[in-house]
């Protein structure tokens, strides 16, 4: 099946030189890129991340992190999106320093330090700025896929440790009784879900635990989770219903708090890996979810905060594409190309939803708009479908 | 793109060819004369099966016009969900590709239902393996709305190409139009004698449009309501009534080109559209339960024909000619108000129409009744001319409009038929 020809230049985007950064453990790097201007200090400490300058002329930089704080840490150097991971070092002790070294093209990143290692961390925005010097590197086609795996798997330890926070917190909410704030956090918590649901879904024994909705729940079968605590927070277009006990709410608090726990656990766990074509396919399986539940409005039948979990799989399938494409540009620089452009226009659609922080209810789409997401899900999909023929 | 196949745990087995496993039975001699004028022969009537088993997709004129009326039809109306004319162009390339395929008795694309790369979706669905080419007939056309969109955009720089009577229909009296059900940018005819292989053929020339059009509405007919060929036995629409008996024949070569061909000097300004036709598309939704408890002479007045013969009333024979000025006692024999007399030739300077509709079932309404009807389609060279002064003498006198809503209307400019090496409407890109 070796139909792809030896890579021989980094497209687009940044490559990682010297060693690639493995999930699960920190780079240790001396090398060094002999400009001032492109060597970066960073103290990470348990409120702030300072870094010596908010930007860097394009080439190699190298960002030295010293932990001054009372807990491990760990330094993201991410996207525009501040969703997709270009270069992390975890595992950084208190008192402790290690570097990140990348190859970075102009553009505008984000950098974190995540003290505690869980959360969205601390971030500040960071501009490369064009240079002469920006070299080309060379990476083989293995190192590609190093780094493709690496760095989608470092994404959902990200995602899953921001469930992880921002779950409890929910449930924090939800049990005190303060439903407004425990409504309002509510689809942005599980954004974090949605974006790596494939991944979850994997998971056989937590998602139903997790996501079931009531539609789908077999005889007998006891209904716990997101959508559980959903119907709760709004019962107002639920018939006869009984709203659920302190002491009931404490118990399916308590039990969704548990397996996303353990979904964490999982997925931060030294052995867990996620491999190229499951990389690829996750893409096309998230916008399959958006697809089949949430163009529908099935998905967030009582909150009808669907356009929060068809954003979120969107992100999601939208990272993990942008993981793969340096090997689709050389494999097939058409449906590359086609890829980002669809994407594009799938989320100019969905920009047009947005109203404050978040967006519309389902329930306030026309049935026209509704046609257009979802000709646009069809536009995106198609091309989709041939991701992962394309990477491995 | 990626299409090299690679080897697999299937590599060694047949190759499908829908074509490749027709039995013995079926004729296959003959299809070359079919094909070499992009029409049925005399002898190729749709349910016959000593004609061709196959119509050439590329011809003078586009199949499934002039073509013995299939017993099956699946219609779609698209809409291009681009600006771009080059991808308007790829999309017509890759429909005329297809089509010349699935018409053939192939998959829709190259490689095959289960022959390619298994990392792949198939370039065909797979449901037509197996099947023969069932007489399928793919007829494209382009609505009005292509050439400028409803709030006035010259998309693809059509706009001072477009046929003078390509705009949306008047609205009729007794229309209900459901607008999602009505009009569209392009259209697809599938006609065959096999409804998977009607309904296979839509389907993947929309898995193919997907990023550059989208269906908007599609109908299934599942029997034809009327014969364009006089080798065929008239069929009965819904109401149990012979239809299309004084239908344009495909043997009239005459009619054809005087009723349904466009001429090279019809419209100087569309001259691409010489050889091509006008399609009419009606969703006539009947009110099946309060027809059938009309009194048979009633249900025979309001059409002017005979129920069970379908012969003019006042005449024995199907092919009779009505006698408009026979008069019964002290009324006309023919009521002044019965379809047959309002709907007349003789009554509207002899434009007549290729009439190619299908009865179709929805299932049922939230009442419990058949959501049922005639799926109207007809072929004229001039809508203005031979459609809608029918429509509108109808609409305003004909007894069975009681029993009648119309629930889509469509009208769309077909092209003439593609040459080999072209794209169907190509000469309009030109």
């Amino acid at each position: 099946m070796n139909r792809r020809p030896r890579l021989t230049a980094v497209a687009a985007g940044l490559a990682l030189v010297t060693v690639p950064v493995l999930a699960g453990c920190g780079t240790e790097s001396t090398a060094q890129s002999g400009d001032a201007s492109r060597s970066l200090t960073v103290s990470s400490t348990d409120d702030a991340c300072d870094v010596s300058a908010a930007e860097a002329p394009a080439g190699t930089l190298t960002f030295q992190i010293a932990n001054e704080g009372s807990s491990t840490t760990e330094f993201y150097l991410l996207a525009e999106d501040g969703l997709r991971i270009v270069g992390e070092v975890e595992n950084i002790g208190t008192g402790a320093t290690n570097t990140l070294t990348v190859n970075a093209e102009a553009g505008t990143y984000v950098v974190a330090c995540k003290p505690g290692m869980t959360g969205d961390g601390i971030r500040s925005g960071f501009t490369v700025t064009e240079s002469d010097e920006a070299p080309e590197v060379s990476e083989t086609d293995q190192q590609l896929v190093d780094r493709a795996v690496a760095n989608y798997g470092a994404y959902v330890d990200d995602q899953a440790g921001q469930l992880l926070e921002q779950t409890q917190e929910f449930v924090d909410l939800y049990t005190a009784g303060d439903d407004d704030a425990a409504r309002a956090l509510y689809p942005v918590a599980r954004t974090h879900w949605e974006r790596i649901e494939t991944v979850a879904e994997s998971f056989g024994d937590l998602d139903p635990k997790m996501d079931l909705r009531e539609a789908d729940l077999e005889p007998g079968q006891e209904w716990t989770g997101w959508h559980k605590i959903e119907k709760d927070l709004w019962p107002d277009e639920a018939v006869d219903y009984t709203p659920l006990t302190d002491a009931e709410r404490q118990t399916y608090a308590d039990d969704l708090m548990a397996n996303t726990q353990e979904l964490f656990d999982r997925v931060s766990a030294d052995d867990f890996t996620v491999e190229l074509d499951q990389i690829a396919n996750g893409s096309r399986g998230l916008l399959e979810e958006v697809a089949v539940g949430k163009i529908t409005g099935e998905e967030e039948i009582w909150s009808h905060t669907d356009l929060w979990d068809f954003q979120a799989n969107v992100d999601g399938a939208r990272v993990a594409f942008e993981g793969v494409q340096p090997i689709v540009e050389d494999n097939d620089p058409e449906l590359a190309s086609e890829l980002a452009t669809r994407f594009d226009d799938l989320q100019a659609l969905l920009d047009a939803q947005r109203d404050g922080d978040g967006f519309v209810l389902y329930t306030e789409l026309t049935d026209a708009e509704v046609k257009e997401l979802s000709t646009a899900v069809n536009a995106l999909s198609e091309p989709l479908s041939r991701l992962t023929a394309a990477v491995v | 793109m990626t299409t090299s196949s690679t080897p697999t745990p299937g590599t060694g087995r047949a190759r499908f060819s829908r074509r490749g496993l027709l039995g013995g039975g079926v004729a296959v001699a003959g299809v070359a004369g079919a094909f070499a004028t992009g029409r049925g022969t005399a002898e190729a009537a749709g349910s016959d099966p000593t004609g061709p088993a196959a119509y050439a997709f590329r011809g003078e004129h586009q199949a499934g016009i002039a073509t013995p009326v299939q017993d099956r039809l699946h219609f779609a109306a698209f809409d291009v969900t681009t600006d771009d004319r080059d991808e308007l162009v790829s999309l017509l390339t890759d429909w005329t590709e297809a089509a010349e395929r699935m018409t053939a008795g192939h998959g829709a694309g190259p490689v095959g239902p289960v022959e390619g790369d298994p990392l792949l979706p198939p370039d065909d669905t797979g449901e037509a393996i197996g099947l023969p080419p069932s007489r399928l007939t793919i007829t494209i056309g382009f609505g009005p709305t292509l050439f400028r969109t409803a709030d006035g955009t010259d998309r693809f720089g059509l706009a001072d190409r477009r046929p003078a009577v390509l705009e949306e229909l008047p609205h009729f009296p007794a229309d209900v139009l459901d607008e999602a059900l009505s009009g569209g940018d392009l259209c697809v005819q599938a006609c065959a004698d096999d409804p998977q292989v009607a309904v296979h053929a839509v389907r993947n020339l929309a898995r193919i449009g997907f990023g550059r059009a989208e269906v908007r509405w599609s109908q299934l007919g599942f029997g034809r309501t009327s014969s364009t060929s006089t080798t065929q036995d008239t069929a009965r629409n819904l109401f149990g009534f012979k239809d299309g008996t004084a239908n344009v024949k495909v043997e009239e070569d005459h009619a054809l080109d005087d009723q349904v061909w466009v001429g090279a000097d019809d419209d100087t300004g569309a001259g691409w559209m010489t050889g091509g036709t006008y399609l009419v598309a009606r969703r006539i939704n009947m009110t099946i339960e309060v027809w059938d408890r009309q009194p048979l002479a009633d249900q025979e007045a309001f059409i002017g024909r005979d129920k069970g013969e379908g012969a003019p009333l006042g005449a024995t024979d199907e092919f009779d000619e009505p006698d408009f000025d026979a008069v019964t006692g002290t009324e006309p024999t023919i009521p002044v108000d019965a379809h047959v007399r309002v709907v007349h030739p003789d009554f509207h300077g002899g434009a007549r129409m290729l009439r190619r509709g299908y009865n179709f079932v929805d299932g049922t309404d939230k009442l419990g009744g058949l959501n049922a009807g005639l799926f109207f389609i007809a072929f004229v060279r001039d809508p203005d001319t031979q459609f809608v002064p029918v429509q509108n003498a109808m609409a305003k006198n004909d007894a069975m409009m009681e029993y009648l809503r119309f629930t889509s209307s469509a009208l769309f400019a077909v092209p003439p038929g593609a040459g080999d090496g072209e794209f169907i409407g190509q000469a309009l890109f030109a």
